[in-house]
């Protein structure tokens, strides 16, 4: 009994013993959950944060881009990106069976994928297919396969494809513009992207939505001057006559003679926007403000201003272009045929060589000069547009009669074919330079008066003869019924990079403006390197820029100022070539 | 004078009658059905794992009101048979075992369901040495000391060969604290634990793997190996911390639901735990377990002789080393050893032996009371 009691008694003092060790060990995970919850918790709470919470990106909507009239140029539609989770998809041999069968529809390459998996199995972003109608992608996100996501972005649409691409440009897959005004108003095309906040799980899959830290502000949108339906015209109008002639590339361009504002200007080659496979720096380039051209003789109003501007010269003088060329520093420039003596009136009606030469020499290079540079030559346009040539009249330290003989018929200087455009319609508006827009311009436009009033109307009438069949004018093709045309044709060799004139290639230009009293538009037509007999402007370019010009008159309802033109002088013009070749050659 | 008065006042409960400890019992479902709320959340709504738990739980519950009603003198007059049985099936592991998770540790009996033999030796070996202290002289005599150590170890040596080193050690200290209620001699304690540290480095150069190794090494310096082996104990550690007070709140625990919390429902759910219910939940559940603790020591306090003393105290001692080693080895106090949190942890076997165990606590406390003098 006494044993049992001690023994009793032994081992629950034992079990006290071992209690006490027991609360004691209970006591120390208190402490430490103390220390975890309580004293580190705020460590903790933020290492636990950093795992799970995470900000994403909201795309922002890009403004679109509209023409004159409203009518969409550029637009960003949402599409959905599908992604998947490597670490997440790698694993599951079932879920990625899953998906294969289902990428078939949008034919995405499963074997790529696969292998473009392998290579990121450590990351947990790899898009599958981007940009996809939201209804296509949808179909894939309904199978809710786990580690395939989507996406929320836009996608540019051009609903004109080539006929406005060089103007417009274009934005690179992530967006952002990447040519054209996409790139010069990207500022303001861009919205800013908002951020949310959002809880991930350990492979990256979004769990939810916490809050949306900042909401995407949408781009603003952007209304260009140019006219979609003159788009139209001008390119399809230049496009038919590259084609016809084989040409290596040409431009149009419209202006709004009142406002300054570029309604078409169109380049080929062209490319489509939204097709981007087989995109070449040649087809991109929008050869209407990039590319710089010797104007040839549509510089020939401007030498003519500046005769009179000199007081050399009235509409009166004689220029005495006998016998047909001109010898000038060894070198024998010539016409095609002995014009004779001429006027002003009829250098610019048969584009007299000699003439122009004659006049330039008697007056010397200053005069030329000082109204090239008046009216833009040599200076950007400022149209924001990017790469935009500027062009450089030329300065040589001393000049030779042959320079000055070369400034006088277009040689030996640059301009692009809208510094070209700008220039006639200072003639246009009978003496005032007006800026060139790309946007539309919301006041009217002032213009700078740069050349006398009375002497701008004098050469306009001047110009009108070119188109004129009973002068035999260079530009005879050029016209149109119930509306006078000025302006003037222009043919330049083609000037090669390596140096010297190809003989064998040619620029061809119009350049002109219509009606002729109160004109509405201004338009230049340059053909680069026609093939086949005829590459002269009053041939290749003047028919361009006929069609342009009454399609232009027939859109903007213009009213007719020339009731006198009939329409057999459409079939007249047929016969031209055979009457007047010697008038056409000699318009170098 | 009381004890005599008491007796003869004493009538017997209705619960007594039953074989149920009310107190206990009360314990037990609240932590249970905690238990089944955290395991809920850290399922992610497991419908099929969830069901199969609360029929286990079921099931256990049935079992601990069967056992109960047994006297415990029944079982030790047959332990020396269930001893012998138990470990033929821990050797037959080592042959027809099935593997899983790189461990064989369980045996497919035909028409039988699948089981860890391990489970049953969790009950086994403190009765079989408590039913060996029992007919001895008390404190032991070196030699039953001896005796008594080579029955422990045999079981835990083959359980640990599994491998299953955290079950090994759990039942090799189930039987440890029977001698030490037994009351082996201070000096021989001391020895022992003396042995064992300067053993130690001799341990850690021969006997224990590679991963082992890390496991301490990730204790001391969690940041060594933050993606590899240190990976769950800071996962754990910072969800515990992310908790704070107040917890996120029920299903809102993010590093657990979120799959950052490795194991989340099972060794590691007092993470989850911790997270969603922050530092009062872990008081609370700290305090269900002292309940059901302090319970269990009571009752081995009361029992009326050495065996049920012994039997007792050792399954109630041993619940608590694993509700230490668990909320321990989580919090990053000790070494990652694969030990479930007892009663709340997804696994219906485990909650089915301590409910037994528990069902044997309660046959102590409610037999042979009026047997006392």
């Amino acid at each position: 009994m006494t044993s049992t009691y001690i023994e009793k008694e032994q081992s629950i003092w034992r079990l006290c013993l071992v209690s006490t060790a027991a609360i004691t060990l209970l006591g120390i995970i208190i402490w430490k959950i103390l220390d975890l919850q309580v004293i580190n918790n705020e460590i903790l709470q933020e290492q636990g944060n950093r795992r799970t919470v995470r900000n994403d990106v909201i795309n922002a909507h890009r403004g679109n881009i509209v023409d004159r009239n409203g009518q969409a140029l550029a637009i960003s539609t949402p599409v959905l990106s599908l992604w998947l989770n490597p670490r997440e998809m790698l694993p599951n041999q079932q879920a990625w069976e899953r998906l294969s069968v289902a990428l078939v529809d949008i034919e995405v390459n499963t074997d790529v994928l696969w292998n473009r998996m392998q290579a990121n199995a450590g990351k947990e972003f790899l898009y599958i297919k981007r940009r996809l109608a939201p209804t296509e992608a949808q179909i894939i996100l309904d199978l809710a396969i786990p580690g395939v996501y989507s996406q929320e972005e836009y996608k540019r649409f051009y609903p004109l494809h080539e006929v406005a691409a060089h103007v417009i440009g274009i934005t690179n897959s992530d967006d952002v513009g990447q040519e054209g005004l996409e790139l010069a108003y990207e500022d303001w095309l861009q919205g800013s992207p908002g951020s949310k906040q959002v809880l991930k799980d350990r492979r990256g899959g979004v769990i939810s939505e916490v809050k949306i830290n900042e909401v995407a502000q949408p781009g603003k949108d952007l209304v260009l001057s140019i006219d979609s339906r003159l788009q139209f015209l001008a390119y399809r109008a230049l496009k038919e006559e590259v084609t016809r002639r084989y040409a290596a590339a040409g431009t149009a361009i419209i202006l709004g003679v009142k406002s300054g504002e570029v309604l078409a200007m169109v380049s080929q080659p062209s490319y489509n926007p939204n097709n981007r496979i087989n995109l070449t720096d040649e087809a991109m380039r929008n050869r209407a403000i990039v590319d710089l051209l010797e104007p040839g003789s549509t510089v020939k109003p401007f030498t003519v201003t500046a005769a009179l501007e000199s007081g050399l010269f009235d509409t009166q003088s004689i220029i005495d272009t006998n016998p047909g060329y001109i010898q000038v520093d060894g070198q024998t420039k010539k016409d095609p045929v002995n014009y004779k003596e001429v006027n002003l009136e009829k250098i610019i009606t048969k584009s007299s060589q000699v003439g122009a030469i004659k006049l330039g020499l008697a007056m010397g290079e200053v005069p030329m000069l000082d109204v090239l540079s008046r009216v833009g030559f040599g200076t950007a346009i400022g149209s924001g547009f990017p790469g935009e040539a500027s062009g450089v009249l030329p300065n040589h330290s001393r000049w030779s009669k042959s320079d000055i003989a070369t400034l006088a018929y277009g040689y030996g200087f640059q301009v692009t074919p809208l510094q070209l455009a700008q220039a006639y319609m200072v003639y246009a508006n009978e003496g005032l330079l007006k800026p060139v827009s790309l946007l539309k311009t919301e006041n009217a436009v002032v213009g700078e008066r740069i050349i006398d009033q009375e002497l701008a109307r004098t050469v306009n009438s001047m110009l009108e003869t070119v188109v004129s069949k009973e002068l035999g004018g260079t530009g005879v093709r050029a016209a149109i019924s119930s509306y006078q045309v000025v302006g003037k044709t222009g043919t330049a060799w083609y000037y090669n990079v390596g140096g010297g004139y190809d003989t064998e290639n040619y620029n061809s230009y119009f350049a002109g403006f219509v009606p002729a009293h109160n004109p509405e538009i201004v338009a230049v037509v340059t053909i680069h390197e026609p093939k086949g007999e005829e590459y002269g402007g009053g041939q290749v370019a003047a028919p361009v820029f006929k069609k342009i010009a009454a399609g232009a008159m027939r859109i903007l309802n213009v009213p007719p100022d020339n009731e006198a033109h009939t329409h057999d002088q459409i079939s007249m013009q047929y016969t031209l070539p055979e009457l007047n070749q010697p008038g056409i050659r000699g318009e170098l | 004078m009381s004890f005599g008065l008491r007796d003869l006042s004493r009538r017997k409960s209705i619960w007594e009658s039953l074989h149920i400890d009310f107190p206990l019992l009360i314990a037990l479902l609240i932590l249970l059905g905690f238990g089944l709320m955290v395991l809920y959340s850290a399922t992610d709504g497991n419908l099929i794992q969830l069901r199969r738990q609360v029929a286990f739980i079921i099931l256990s519950f049935f079992a601990m009101l069967v056992v109960a009603q047994v006297d415990v003198h029944n079982l030790r007059r047959w332990a020396p048979e269930m001893y012998v049985g138990t470990l033929s099936l821990l050797v037959a592991v080592i042959f027809f075992g099935s593997t899983s998770g790189g461990a064989q540790r369980w045996l497919d009996i035909p028409f039988l369901p699948r089981f860890q033999p391990s489970e049953i030796m969790k009950i086994v070996l403190p009765l079989s040495i408590a039913g060996y202290f029992s007919k001895r002289a008390i404190p032991p005599r070196f030699k039953h000391i001896f005796w008594s150590m080579v029955l422990v170890l045999l079981p835990a040596a083959l359980i640990a060969i599994q491998p299953d080193l955290g079950t090994a050690l759990l039942i090799a200290v189930s039987g440890i604290f029977v001698l030490l209620l037994a009351g082996i001699r201070w000096r021989l304690v001391f020895s022992f634990v003396g042995v064992a540290i300067l053993s130690s480095p001799a341990l850690w150069v021969f006997y224990m793997s590679d991963y082992q190794k890390q496991r301490v090494k990730t204790l001391i310096n969690p940041q060594s190996d933050p993606l590899g082996s240190g990976w769950n104990i800071i996962q754990s550690q910072t969800a515990i911390g992310s908790g704070g007070v107040n917890g996120k709140g029920w299903l809102n625990g993010v590093q657990s639901r979120l799959d950052f919390l490795p194991e989340g429902q099972t060794d590691f759910i007092v993470a989850v735990l911790a997270e969603e219910f922050g530092l009062i939940g872990m008081l609370f559940l700290l305090i269900l377990y002292l309940v059901i603790i302090g319970r269990g020591l009571y009752i081995a306090a009361m029992a009326q002789d050495t065996f049920s003393r012994l039997f007792s105290g050792s399954i109630i001692l041993t619940f608590f080393v694993y509700v230490f080693v668990n909320i321990g080895m989580v919090s990053g106090i000790l070494p990652v050893v694969g030990v479930p949190l007892p009663m709340v942890s997804l696994g219906g076997t485990a909650i089915l032996t301590l409910m037994v165990s528990f069902g044997i606590l309660m046959s102590i406390h409610t037999h042979h009371k009026s047997l006392i003098p």
